[in-house]
């Protein structure tokens, strides 16, 4: 992967979108890739559920879709990523009818890897587990700009699923996300801008890798999606940061050669200690300790 | 060290940014480019028109004035004062003979069902003139009166949006000074002036600065009742809140419909408004 030392010039699109319409949508998703690489974007990133709008309750099966060429959607999709390169979200179903929050990253007319959200949030103003199926899987994936990884919106409020991307190889988080703004206070962002800027910029820090975070914008109802997509590099500094609850298309350029020069200054990589944790893991399961009542019944 | 209480201030310029957009996207969501607004003359009808004026323009919205033959004077000059300063359109259609006509087939009606008369006949004209308008009714009911249950159903409460439903009195003030409402609406006491000398404040038998100090732990803070006790509220008045918060939760959703089929409105036949959108 001798490119990944190069440079990624990466455009965060931070878009709004039509509930339930996927051909609208769609629309929005190849104007935008095509402005994008007249830009000189190497890639194009969208938001959670970027085809199909969020919270889409019981139109979930009439929007989910077989990620393949045969759909209509993604051929062109697949057309469009012999330009650019993208990713997008869409409801995936599989062969049996099960529902899935995924994202899907397409390159030179591939699908390259397709992740599937591995927590659904089902509780306060949320309800993803009541329409969709768990994803079990958290895998790195190479690209031609190095091995990357993706999450979606709750799997990185959870601290496993960026950890087990560090360690599968990952040196940039796509992560994405629509989320609701909520805790207004007396600061000048919402509880929940606050907290995902937060996490995301100790993931890169804590890491050593790009994490570059693409929010939606707009309303459904009376819930608004606060924007404010950012890129942190691998010393924790922001690269970049979109407008807050205004669509925006930003461009980031990640010096790909940054993250050999800090960890060269703070080796957590080389050191972290994985047959250290494995086992302690696997002790505190086997002693039903904290993993007792997790989801390991239920999901995996 | 112990987490502080959640507080009641806000930061306006955040707020009055999401509720305009609100406001602007959900209207024209709906297939509409305009709105209505029942203008009493208080802050929160104040705040809504302000909002609105912003995110639709001024000649976009109507503030329907509906005062009846006893309502305050300065409700009505305040109101103006809102009109004048957002440059919003103006119409006033007296409840007067409306009301007056009701009344006269029930004589014996006492302060509160005439109360809920005038919510509800203002309610049927702020319909109408969304009608000719073509504009959507925009609700000012606000988070304590929505908790509390001090609305009347089908009157004040019915709109087709509501910017405010989420911010508690005390916070409305806030914004209000921020979009600037004059401040002789600000200062005066909060009435549904629907009998001479009401106040929300006298009828409930707390300030609204008491309560929303009180709802913001119970509700937002999710402390338990003991919690709030040992904040420093008598444990007679959490009770009593809590009491009037339980009672009044029928105002707050759709009615109830009895399910038989597989598939029924309100229980799994879910979309959102926004549905296609």
């Amino acid at each position: 992967m001798g490119e990944s030392t190069g440079r990624l010039t990466l455009a965060l699109a931070q878009i709004n979108t039509r509930l339930g319409d996927l051909q609208g949508n769609l629309e929005k998703h190849l104007t935008l890739a095509k402005q994008a690489r007249a830009s000189g974007a190497d890639l194009i990133l969208f938001p959670e559920l970027s085809l199909t709008g969020y919270a889409l309750q019981d139109l979930t099966p009439t929007v989910a879709l077989r990620p393949t060429g045969e759909d209509r959607l993604f051929r062109h999709l697949l057309q469009a990523s012999r330009g650019i390169d993208l990713i997008a979200g869409f409801v995936e179903a599989d062969a049996r009818s099960r529902f899935y929050i995924a994202a899907a990253y397409f390159s030179r007319g591939e699908v390259v890897h397709i992740h599937r959200k591995v927590y659904l949030p089902t509780y306060g103003l949320f309800d993803e587990g009541r329409f969709f199926a768990w994803g079990d899987a958290v895998r790195a994936f190479d690209t031609r700009f190095g091995r990357v990884g993706v999450l979606i919106c709750e799997d990185f409020w959870h601290v496993s699923p960026p950890y087990l991307l560090w360690l599968d190889g990952a040196d940039v988080f796509y992560l994405t996300s629509a989320s609701p703004g909520r805790g207004l206070s007396a600061e000048p962002r919402l509880g929940s801008a606050s907290w995902v800027e937060h996490i995301n910029q100790a993931y890169a820090s804590l890491f050593t890798v790009f994490v570059a975070h693409a929010n939606r914008v707009g309303f459904e109802d009376g819930l608004n999606f606060w924007g404010g997509s950012t890129v942190f590099d691998p010393d924790g500094r922001r690269l970049v940061q979109s407008p807050y609850h205004q669509e925006a298309v930003t461009l980031a350029e990640l010096d790909l050669a940054q993250r050999s020069r800090t960890r060269a200054r703070l080796p957590l990589l080389r050191d972290e200690r994985t047959a250290l944790t494995l086992r302690e893991l696997l002790r505190i399961q086997s002693d039903g300790g904290g993993l007792a009542g997790g989801k390991e019944g239920g999901h995996d | 060290m112990t987490e502080p209480a959640p507080d009641l201030t806000i930061n306006t310029d955040l707020a009055r940014q999401i509720l305009v957009e609100f406001l602007r996207t959900e209207i024209q969501r709906a297939g509409f480019s305009r709105g209505v607004i029942g203008l009493s003359g208080g802050v929160d009808s104040a705040v809504a028109c302000y909002l609105a004026a912003e995110a639709l323009g001024p000649e976009n919205v109507l503030a329907l004035r509906m005062p009846y033959k006893s309502s305050a004077p300065e409700s009505y000059a305040h109101a103006e004062l809102v009109v004048r300063a957002t440059g919003v359109q103006e119409r006033t259609l007296p409840v007067t003979p409306m009301a007056d006509a009701l009344f006269e087939l029930v004589p014996d009606a006492g302060s509160i069902r005439r109360g809920n008369v005038f919510a509800r006949l203002r309610m049927i004209l702020l319909y109408d003139q969304s009608a000719e308008f073509q504009g959507l009714v925009i609700g000012t009911g606000n988070k304590t009166e929505i908790l509390l249950g001090y609305t009347t159903l089908y009157g004040d409460s019915a709109c087709a949006l509501n910017p405010l439903g989420d911010l508690y009195k005390t916070q409305l003030r806030q914004l209000a000074r921020a979009v600037g409402v004059p401040e002789v609406i600000l200062a005066k006491s909060p009435s549904a002036d629907l009998w001479s000398g009401q106040t929300d404040e006298g009828e409930l038998g707390f300030t609204y600065e008491q309560v929303d100090r009180l709802l913001v732990l119970l509700v937002d803070g999710r402390y338990s009742p003991q919690a709030c006790v040992e904040q420093g509220f008598s444990a007679a008045f959490v009770e009593q809140v809590l009491e009037r918060v339980r009672r009044n939760q029928y105002k707050r959703l759709p009615p109830p419909i009895a399910k038989l089929s597989n598939r029924t409105v309100g229980y799994d036949f879910l979309y959102l408004r926004d549905w296609g959108t």
